[in-house]
């Protein structure tokens, strides 16, 4: 087997998985870790303000910052009850 | 004004103190006055590589408290005359950096007329790290070929475009270089290893250079002799380069290709 695969060269190129897993954990930490220290603050103040209007959790709103190329996308996801009671 | 250089890496054992070393002596051959800083304090091992270990009498944490000045506490390297070695305390814990105490250290080095003065971050992120980076203007972010270290060093890359004064003060951000170190060509044909390219194309860095996996490194520390100094090493070739890089002069990469060997050096070997 070992002799086989060492004629024909069947060694995994292991390189390439190195690089795929790499860029994706490190587009994901990026998206983490260097997300602006403002952002729970933003999430906190949200929710005690639509929380005055609508009956809403602090699990009902998610705020993240993304980024594309040079755009940054603030994306505020504010998830209404059923029913909105007054 | 005294260029601030930090060298980190994030992950430990990818070459940091063997690369401040070369950096800072090949800084000083080129006529810089340069000073090269410790900050690992607790786990000194910049005054081995430089073999000056036997003359340390006082360290940065010394000159951070007042105990010493500036003066008694650089030592001058054996074979450089424009180079000195500011050694880290062996025996206190990191907490005893501070940033106003570092920012001294660094004013005063600015003072007596350094064009250059080198940090040699410790691993990981923590204080000791995050004191190297502070006050850097540009930074050499050392990474092998491999995931943990290009983990690792996008992580610090993080810190440096957050916590560094630069950063924080919104002024023009660190200058950030990207030195692939341990590479090893024949392991990248054969898709063993990260290509140079692959990791800068995921970290987003400028390349300074590449240097090459070699014994030569094991040989210098040894010795206690920066690896630049090695005689006909490729090491010391391709740290030469990015000295030249880092001042602004053109250079082609060397040392990323395989070459085979030829038919007498397999049979009489050769390194």
């Amino acid at each position: 087997m070992s002799l086989l695969s060492y004629f024909f060269g069947s060694k995994q190129k292991t390189a390439s998985v190195a690089k795929e897993r790499l860029s994706l954990i490190i587009a994901h930490e990026r998206g983490t870790n260097r997300a602006p220290d403002f952002l729970p603050e933003l999430q906190r103040e949200l929710i005690a303000v639509i929380s005055k209007y609508v009956n809403v959790g602090p699990d009902d709103i998610k705020v993240q910052l993304e980024k594309q190329d040079n755009c940054e996308i603030l994306e505020v996801n504010i998830t209404l009850p059923e029913q909105p009671q007054r | 004004m005294a260029r601030v250089i930090v060298v980190t890496s994030g992950k430990g054992g990818v070459g940091k103190t063997t690369t401040s070393a070369s950096i800072s002596t090949g800084l000083a051959l080129r006529g810089y006055k340069t000073a090269v800083i410790d900050f690992d304090v607790g786990l000194r091992n910049l005054d081995l590589i430089m073999g000056c270990e036997r003359r340390v009498v006082y360290d940065l944490i010394n000159v951070v408290n007042g105990e010493a000045n500036l003066h008694q506490a650089l030592i001058k390297d054996k074979h450089c005359e424009n180079l000195f070695i500011l050694p880290a305390s062996q025996t206190r814990d990191k907490d005893a950096l501070t940033e106003e105490g570092v920012e001294k250290v660094l004013k005063e080095l600015e003072h007596m007329g350094f064009d250059y003065v080198i940090c040699d971050s410790p691993a990981g992120i923590e204080r000791g790290a995050v004191m190297a980076l502070t006050f850097a203007d540009e930074a050499i972010v050392v990474s092998n070929p491999e995931v943990s270290s290009v983990r690792d060093s996008d992580r610090i890359l993080g810190i440096l475009q957050s916590k560094s004064r630069r950063a924080m003060e919104g002024r023009e951000p660190v200058k950030e270089h990207l030195l692939v170190t341990r590479y090893a060509p024949k392991r990248v044909e054969d898709g063993e290893m990260l290509s140079y390219k692959d990791v800068q194309e995921l970290l987003r860095v400028p390349l300074i250079g590449v240097i090459p996996e070699s014994d030569d490194v094991l040989q210098a520390s040894n010795q206690g002799t920066p690896a630049i100094h090695l005689k006909d090493s490729d090491v010391a070739t391709a740290y030469q380069d990015v000295i030249a890089r880092f001042l602004e002069e053109e250079r082609p990469l060397r040392f990323v290709n395989y070459e085979k060997p030829g038919l007498l050096k397999r049979i009489f070997g050769g390194k």
